[in-house]
């Protein structure tokens, strides 16, 4: 079992087992911390910078991401100074002026005290994605595929398939969708067809030969299969039926 | 070459070099550093060597193609020995007359030395020029008196005897003391305590260490870490010796950027002849002590000067910074323990060791000691590398060294610390320049970048600028940076272009707040600085743009308006044909041209091109 330290959030003594962080510590102990790049899924990326709090540690303050700072023994962490505050809502005015018209980063803004951004209007884009990195790294660190990524620098980054061409390594799986906050990776699936636009990706899906849905595309089905050394016939019926 | 294997070998053979050379035999040293480079140095050498020959004088006199000494506005620059003579701005034209003259003769030739401008007083030798004379050139002094591709060049200067020492003579502990006690402070921009730093990396568990150094140096104008590996690489390279050692490392890295394509070369070119020494590689020079030293060449990202994203390059990833709240001393390089220095600090290490933690100590300020290398560049006279004492003055060095502005214009500013430094007004002049001098004024050391202004730089302008650059070299990966920069970019753009409104200086400064505060890495913390520091010392010319629609400095084309003046004007039509758009009108002569604001676009040709400023600019 891991060493147990002590520390302070928000005036409460709390115990939390060294090597976890200050956000998955708070969280459990229904602390909320506001976080848009941070899923439990995956390592932590210290991107979007919201989750920052104040430390103090041997009589000095300063301000650390909570999603990558590891408690330690007498650390005091508080989460929501005026300074903290003021950093938060000055970054959630940036993603307003990035995503205007993006109802999750509006509606997170507003739980923050943030209606509008004060940058200028004729400079506001619509872009739906905040580049937290989750789905690049829920495709590397969970699926494995490591089919899209983060390209260019600065202004310019984006995520985005090998090339910019048809993602070839991606397994349909769709673990991008489901993972992203803001919900612009776009996927469907009409018939016995998935499209993930944003890759510019489709895949034929698998009939489960009992109830005849289709349940999940046949690329997927066969990486796992492969993976785990599953016999061939192992998903020919969808788990419902089995 | 021949394996050394022991210390006793090495100072044989040092002694035997040293001993074949006639330290009176004639010596031309031709800077064939980067600045001088594109002066066509390279011909310069070739062509001595050919007038050499022909003239039967090449076993009697040496051509030596050496490091930069840092005066680069007065290049090709070259020095004569054993006199010391110095000549500027030579050409090929001049390499007879300098033959028969100084070299046979005696003579100085008056033409090729350095004049003082304001003085009109000339040198003949290097160490009494003004530029170089309140320098302390302890690591820049040695780059024009060796070959940098030459080991043995290195060697007679004393080269490895640091290494010797500690490797027979010292234990890391000690080594580690002795650093500490000089409290040097690393040089790449944080100031951080070498010898501390050392220490914890020695301390951390790993299986294997690294050494690495920083030679990414990607700041607009500066080189001198640049200047340091094309001209004395092995200074660097024993230092990082010293390092491993000391550390308890067998494997080192040199990250220096594709755009230094002679520092790469020549940095290649020490490794393989300290390793044919037995300097480098397995069992150095007999005590058991194996390192290695491998050279990778960076892409040329600003951002991979940061030790966290220079790392994530080196191990062939994108080169992204990531939260240092475990230090590289214990996870760095392939989750190692990693010391990373850059070129200067680890060119300090063989000097700390020879002359001693005391004496270093006796060179800078309290806080910070020993010298500093910067690249003054900008609008003074004497631009270039200096290398002074750590609280030597802004003005000492901006007048003293840099011989104060020129074109008879007025000192406004110098900004230090590269791009994400700050500047620092006249006001502040006598400021004595050290690591927390530097931070309490709002700006920083960084590396070593000086770029100095005059009254002609607009302050918003200039903000802009670095601005531009931080925001085209950020990785984008946390979000204060990538979008606050935009962000600040768009306002600074804004308030030039004359479309500031009330508010924007606050809202500047409440993003600058959030660049420092929320920024993953050092980069995007410090990246507000210029913009912070343009405010807290010259409001007055924001707030000029914005309420007034006026620049003060005459820059920003937008709110500007170029005439002529018409009783300076004696016609003489000179503004007429450059003027790209025809908006000037000669009339007659002794007649004033007449300016067409309709068609004028401002790019200031015939304000630059006018002899008698009867080009006016409101």
């Amino acid at each position: 079992m891991k060493d147990r330290v002590t520390l302070t959030i928000d005036d409460r003594e709390i115990q939390a087992e060294e090597e976890r962080t200050i956000l998955e510590v708070a969280r459990d102990n229904g602390i909320d911390i506001p976080a848009l790049c941070y899923n439990e899924g995956v390592e932590p990326y210290g991107a979007c910078r919201l989750c920052l709090v104040e430390i103090t540690k041997n009589g000095r303050s300063r301000l650390v991401a909570s999603c990558l700072y590891p408690v330690e023994e007498g650390l005091v962490v508080k989460t929501a100074t005026e300074q903290v505050t003021a950093n938060r809502k000055m970054l959630m005015e940036l993603l307003l002026a990035r995503c205007s018209g993006v109802k999750v980063i509006e509606d997170l803004a507003r739980k923050m005290g943030v209606e509008k951004t004060s940058f200028r209007p004729e400079y506001l884009e619509d872009n739906e994605c905040i580049l937290c990195g989750l789905c690049v790294r829920a495709c590397g660190e969970v699926v494995g595929t490591s089919a899209i990524s983060l390209v260019n620098r600065g202004v310019n980054r984006e995520v985005a398939s090998p090339f910019l061409e048809t993602a070839s390594d991606c397994i349909g799986c769709g673990s991008c969708v489901y993972i992203c906050p803001t919900k612009c990776v776009k996927m469907e699936d009409v018939g016995d067809t998935r499209t993930i636009h944003n890759w510019d990706v489709s895949f034929r899906l698998k009939r489960c030969q009992v109830c005849g849905n289709y349940f999940a595309p046949e690329k997927q089905l066969e990486y796992i299969r492969e993976k785990l050394n599953l016999p061939e016939d192992f998903f020919d019926i969808c788990p419902n039926c089995k | 070459m021949n394996r050394l294997n022991s210390a006793q070998e090495l100072e044989d053979l040092r002694r035997s070099i040293v001993s074949r050379r006639n330290p009176n035999k004639p010596c031309i040293a031709i800077c064939a550093g980067t600045g001088c480079l594109a002066y066509g140095c390279l011909d310069l050498v070739s062509a001595f060597r050919d007038e050499l020959e022909k003239r039967g004088l090449q076993d009697k006199v040496d051509v030596r193609a050496t490091g930069c000494p840092g005066f680069c506005e007065r290049g090709a620059l070259l020095t004569i020995y054993p006199q010391g003579i110095f000549y500027q701005r030579v050409r090929i034209e001049d390499i007879p007359e300098i033959i028969s003259e100084t070299i046979l003769e005696g003579k100085i030739i008056d033409r090729l030395l350095y004049v003082e401008p304001n003085t009109g007083e000339r040198f003949i030798k290097e160490d009494d020029v003004p530029f170089y004379k309140k320098q302390q050139r302890l690591l820049l002094g040695n780059n024009n008196k060796i070959d940098p591709t030459s080991i043995d060049d290195y060697l007679a200067i004393g080269g490895y005897a640091a290494l010797a020492r500690t490797l027979f003579h010292m234990s890391p502990q000690q080594i580690i003391d002795e650093v500490k006690r000089s409290r040097l402070r690393g040089r790449g921009g944080g100031g951080f305590p070498t010898g501390a730093k050392w220490e914890s990396t020695r301390k951390a568990k790993g299986d294997t260490k690294y050494v690495i150094c920083n030679c990414d140096e990607g700041d607009p104008g500066a080189y001198m870490d640049r200047s340091l590996m094309e001209g004395n690489p092995h200074s660097a390279l024993e230092g990082m010796i010293i390092g491993a050692y000391a550390i308890g490392s067998n494997t080192g890295y040199v990250y220096v950027r594709h755009e230094y394509p002679m520092a790469v070369e020549n940095v290649a070119i020490a490794i393989k002849q300290a390793e044919e020494y037995g300097l480098l590689g397995e069992n150095i020079l007999g005590s058991g002590f194996d390192f290695k030293v491998k050279v990778s060449r960076g892409g040329g990202a600003f951002v991979c000067g940061e030790s966290t994203a220079l790392m994530a390059s080196l191990e062939g990833k994108v080169g992204e910074p990531r939260a240092k709240y475990t230090h590289t001393s214990e996870k760095g390089l392939y989750d190692q323990p990693s010391n990373l220095n850059n070129v200067e600090t680890w060119a300090n290490i063989p000097l700390i060791i020879l002359k001693g933690a005391d004496w270093y100590n006796k060179i800078g300020t309290e806080g910070s000691k020993g010298t500093k290398i910067f690249s003054l560049v900008g609008k003074v006279n004497n631009t270039g590398l200096v290398e002074v004492p750590m609280g030597m003055t802004l003005r000492e060095i901006v007048y003293d060294i840099g011989g104060g502005i020129g074109g008879g214009k007025k000192f406004k500013a110098v900004q230090t610390g590269g791009p994400s430094g700050g500047v620092i007004p006249e006001s502040l002049l006598n400021l004595p320049v050290d690591f927390d001098e530097l931070t309490r004024v709002g700006s920083m050391m960084g590396s070593g970048g000086m770029i100095v202004t005059d009254e002609n730089t607009c302050m918003v302008d200039l903000a802009k600028y670095f601005v531009r650059f931080l925001q085209e070299e950020s990785c984008g990966k946390c979000l204060p940076c990538r979008e606050g920069l935009k962000r600040m970019l768009q306002i600074l753009t804004d308030i030039t272009a004359g479309r500031g409104t009330e508010g924007d200086i606050e809202l500047l400064e409440r993003l600058a707040a959030t660049l420092k505060d929320a920024s993953l890495c050092a980069l995007g913390g410090t990246a507000a600085n210029p913009a912070l520091t343009t405010i807290r010392y010259f409001r007055d010319e924001y707030e000029a743009h914005i309420r007034e629609q006026r620049c003060p400095a005459g820059v920003c084309k937008e709110l500007i308006t170029y005439y002529i003046i018409d009783e300076k004007c004696p016609g003489c039509g000179l503004c007429v044909e450059p003027c790209p758009t025809q908006a000037i009108t000669f009339v007659a002569k002794k007649k004033p041209v007449i300016l067409n604001q309709d068609l004028c676009i401002k790019c200031g040709t015939c304000y630059d091109i006018c002899n008698l400023e009867a080009v006016g600019v409101k």
